[in-house]
């Protein structure tokens, strides 16, 4: 009786370690080191955008597991990456391009963003008082919600303080929290959102439930290829040069974000916030043991472990219900 | 003295007793029989015997040759010579036939094996059984029957004694049911005691020594096949009294709300297999139509492949209201207003892990909350009044679906789909697993939405359950359409009669 719901895993894994890694990969790729590596090419946004759909058609009508044509799929592109390069780093040129991945916005600009930030904290805070009166859920409880909101909006302004008294907020944070923020609405606010976290969860009642579980996988290729784009354009800006074997392993560093952040492998379960929160983390300790000058090796075991000891802990945490 | 002896026996699962004080025996060269209706405990009882359900996790007796035995393992059990070929069968499809049956016992000399050997002795044994298979051949290349037969082989060359056969005509064509029967004759000679459970009266009475009638978990009675009958087994299978516990409430119906002609449904392995065979039906607005037949009867396919949730082929014509409709998936199903609430409300109902908002939206998600952006609030709105209306117990719409009671969580597979609005329901088992209370108040509900209107199908293996609440009783034998009862034409022995394919 096990085997249909094992093949209704594979589905869910599919859809949601796809979508989750798309949280994580694109936060993670823009903050640090992720790029296919070759030259930057105005449609390149695009036909990244295709090669992922076929990758998620693969996945989602001939049911090749995820993991499978994903690994495939970035031996092939690498591989046509080297081919085009002809295995050499190109330099990016053009500046306007390089700002993208180096300049900051002033610190005017800041703080005119975290005005419109606050604004609309605020916004939402008020609108959601006026739903629940509406619709008569709960207490609706005017001071509540506002005293609520102050926590969001101090921390906006400390953010934008402290990147100020440096150089201001660089463009990829601006970008990051952009992506995060779309990522947040899609799937707080959107049925393909729902409809996600449903097939993640028990893929053949979603099926049941009259979900199109093939079309929805599809999507998310789809979407996962365009925050790779993003996230390359960003890091060979970044780094100021496309080499063709940039961003190796960094999927790893991705998938580690997302279960540090409790996204679970399984799926169903997983948020944008907490794939954010555990891509700082990766990042800080990235960071910490290269400013504390740990050894390249040790670096790379820690973060092994780290991987392994999350997966472990989700698996654990399952198994308990 | 007995080749086997089973006393007392009692198996408790949470909120029901399985087994109930069953008692059951076997001696060699003995074919003894084992009936009742699904769910009436005959598999627990096996499961029991063979050591799925070991020692501790039940109460009771079990003597093999007069010695107490206490099986801690399915290992356990065979070593006591009891072999038990479930329904599901337990072959490695890739491994050849010489292979799986001496998987885990392979001749071998120093951790190599000795495949000359293994092959010589599989051939002997296929050979000794007059069974006309290749050793050598893979599982996968055989058909279900050869595959039943294969596992046969398997179990005596393990040196069974007791040999527990489920169901396993199930999927075999007459001459393999023809060719396991010789077989099964051979090993009666042979000393082997078999325990043979089946729906399949016919062949019960023509094979058995014995038979044992098993009814809600307790045995009521155990005969000699040739002093019974098969309207008397019938009698005891049924045996509880259909009283007025379902208060049926009439009201006049409306036009014809669904109309299924010439249906058949193929399996997805087996192509050709037909598991619905030209079924047509209608039900009219406010009718309750029960469909009743044992498992495997094709009755949750012909729901699925209406609903269009198959994944195998079909053909048929399906009318909605007079229209005819050409229904390829779900979503369009409950566009033209099917509701199903699906069997095995774990595996194909419920978000477990998500809230009951979420469960409870999610079939309507686009007509209640929006097409593309949700409105929460509309959804929590929705469902507090789902929750109400079918009086869910729980906190609130944001409590986690697996954290309710069987009951609960029927309600809320209910209430998805009801909250979709639609004008035709399909139930297939809804009150499988729960208690009395919550069963009451579902009986209550479906009366409820067929005096709304709605037009009810209803699948249901428990049969007082289907007597007591449909307007019209269709029986499935097969896949094929063996009886059709008004309310006050059916009876129970009638039901069961067409349902085992014993007109």
């Amino acid at each position: 009786m096990n085997e249909p719901k094992e093949q209704g895993f594979k589905m869910n894994t599919s859809a949601l370690r796809a979508y989750t890694m798309i949280g994580a990969l694109a936060l993670i790729w823009l903050y640090f080191h992720w790029a296919t590596g070759y030259i930057f090419l105005t449609p390149r946004n695009l036909s990244n955008l295709m090669l992922q759909t076929v990758q998620g058609g693969l996945t989602a009508y001939l049911n090749i597991p995820a993991f499978i044509v994903t690994l495939g799929g970035m031996l092939a592109w690498r591989g046509a990456v080297k081919g085009i390069t002809e295995s050499e780093t190109i330099p990016v040129a053009d500046a306007t391009f390089k700002s993208f991945g180096q300049s900051y916005v002033s610190p005017q600009i800041g703080w005119i963003l975290a005005a419109a930030a606050v604004l609309f904290v605020l916004f939402i805070a008020f609108k959601q008082i006026k739903t629940k009166k509406e619709y008569g859920i709960g207490h609706a409880n005017p001071t509540r919600e506002i005293l609520q909101s102050l926590l969001p909006i101090g921390v906006i302004i400390a953010f934008i303080y402290v990147m100020n008294s440096y150089a201001g907020v660089p463009i990829p944070v601006l970008v990051l929290l952009a992506v995060a923020l779309l990522g947040y609405f899609i799937t707080n606010n959107t049925t393909f959102g729902r409809y996600l976290y449903a097939i993640g969860g028990n893929a053949d009642a979603a099926r049941l439930s009259g979900i199109n579980n093939r079309l929805i996988v599809l999507k998310v290729f789809a979407l996962l290829g365009a925050l790779t784009g993003i996230a390359s354009i960003i890091f060979t800006a970044r780094v100021g040069s496309a080499s063709p074997d940039a961003g190796v392993l960094k999927e790893l560093d991705a998938i580690a974000a997302c279960v540090i952040g409790g996204a679970s492998l399984i799926g169903g379960r997983g948020t944008i916030f907490g794939a954010c929160l555990g891509a700082l983390i990766m990042a800080s300790l990235d960071n910490g043991m290269s400013l504390l000058n740990v050894r390249d090796f040790m670096q790379e075991i820690i973060k092994g472990a780290i991987l392994v000891a999350a997966v472990g802990l989700d698996m654990a945490g399952k198994k308990q219900n | 003295m007995a080749l086997l002896e089973m006393k007392n026996i009692v198996k408790e699962f949470p909120g029901v007793r399985a087994l109930d004080g069953v008692t059951f025996d076997l001696s060699s060269s003995e074919f003894h029989a084992l009936v009742g209706e699904n769910g009436a405990g005959k598999s627990t009882l096996m499961k029991v015997l063979s050591g799925v359900y070991p020692f501790g996790t039940y109460s009771g007796e079990i003597l093999v040759n007069g010695d107490p035995k206490r099986f801690a393992n399915v290992r356990a059990a065979e070593q006591a010579g009891i072999a038990i070929i479930f329904q599901e069968l337990s072959l490695v499809k890739e491994l050849t036939v010489g292979e799986n049956i001496f998987l885990g016992r392979e001749p071998a000399r120093f951790g190599v094996i000795d495949s000359a050997m293994l092959y010589k002795r599989a051939a002997e044994l296929l050979n000794d059984l007059n069974l006309p298979i290749n050793a050598h051949t893979k599982i996968a290349n055989l058909g279900i029957g050869q595959q039943q037969l294969v596992e046969i082989a398997k179990a005596l060359s393990q040196d069974a004694k007791i040999l527990v056969l489920d169901e396993p005509t199930a999927a075999l064509t007459e001459s393999e049911v023809k060719t396991l029967f010789g077989i099964l004759e051979k090993l009666k000679t042979r000393g082997v005691g078999m325990i043979y459970i089946s729906h399949k009266l016919g062949e019960v009475f023509r094979m058995s020594d014995r038979i044992t009638v098993l009814r809600d978990g307790k045995t009521v009675g155990t005969n000699a096949t040739k002093d019974s009958s098969i309207e008397r087994v019938i009698a005891l299978m049924v045996g509880r009294e259909v009283g007025d516990i379902f208060p049926k409430t009439s009201h006049e119906f409306g036009e014809t709300a669904l109309e299924v002609k010439n249906l058949n449904v193929f399996d997805t392995d087996v192509t050709d297999k037909k598991i619905v065979d030209d079924i047509s039906f209608s039900v009219k607005k406010g009718e309750v139509l029960g469909i009743a037949g044992l498992m495997g009867a094709g009755r949750s396919e012909l729901l699925m492949a209406i609903f269009g949730a198959w994944n195998g082929k079909n053909s048929g014509e399906v009318f909605v209201e007079g229209r005819k409709v050409d229904i390829d998936s779900p979503s369009e199903a409950i566009e033209k207003g099917i509701g199903f609430v699906t069997e095995d409300r774990k595996r194909f109902g419920l978000l477990l892990e998500q809230n009951l908002l979420d469960n409870l939206t999610l079939a309507g998600l686009k007509q209640i909350s929006g097409v593309f952006i949700t409105h929460r609030s509309r959804e929590t709105v929705a469902a507090q009044k789902s929750m109400k209306d079918l009086r869910v117990k729980a906190n609130s719409p944001f409590t986690v679906a697996n954290t309710l009671s069987g009951g609960n969580q029927q309600k809320v597979v209910l209430g998805k789909w009801l909250l979709t609005n639609p004008k035709i329901l399909f139930l297939d088992e809804p009150t499988r697993g729960i208690d009395v209370g919550a069963k009451q108040e579902i009986y209550a509900e479906i009366n409820k939405l067929a005096k709304e209107g709605l037009a009810i199908v209803m699948v249901s293996s428990e049969l007082p359950e289907v007597m007591g609440l449909s307007d019209r009783i269709l029986v499935l034998h097969e896949g094929r359409l063996t009886g059709e009862f008004t309310r006050t034409e059916a009876t129970a022995e009638k039901v069961m009669a067409r349902a085992t394919g014993n007109v």
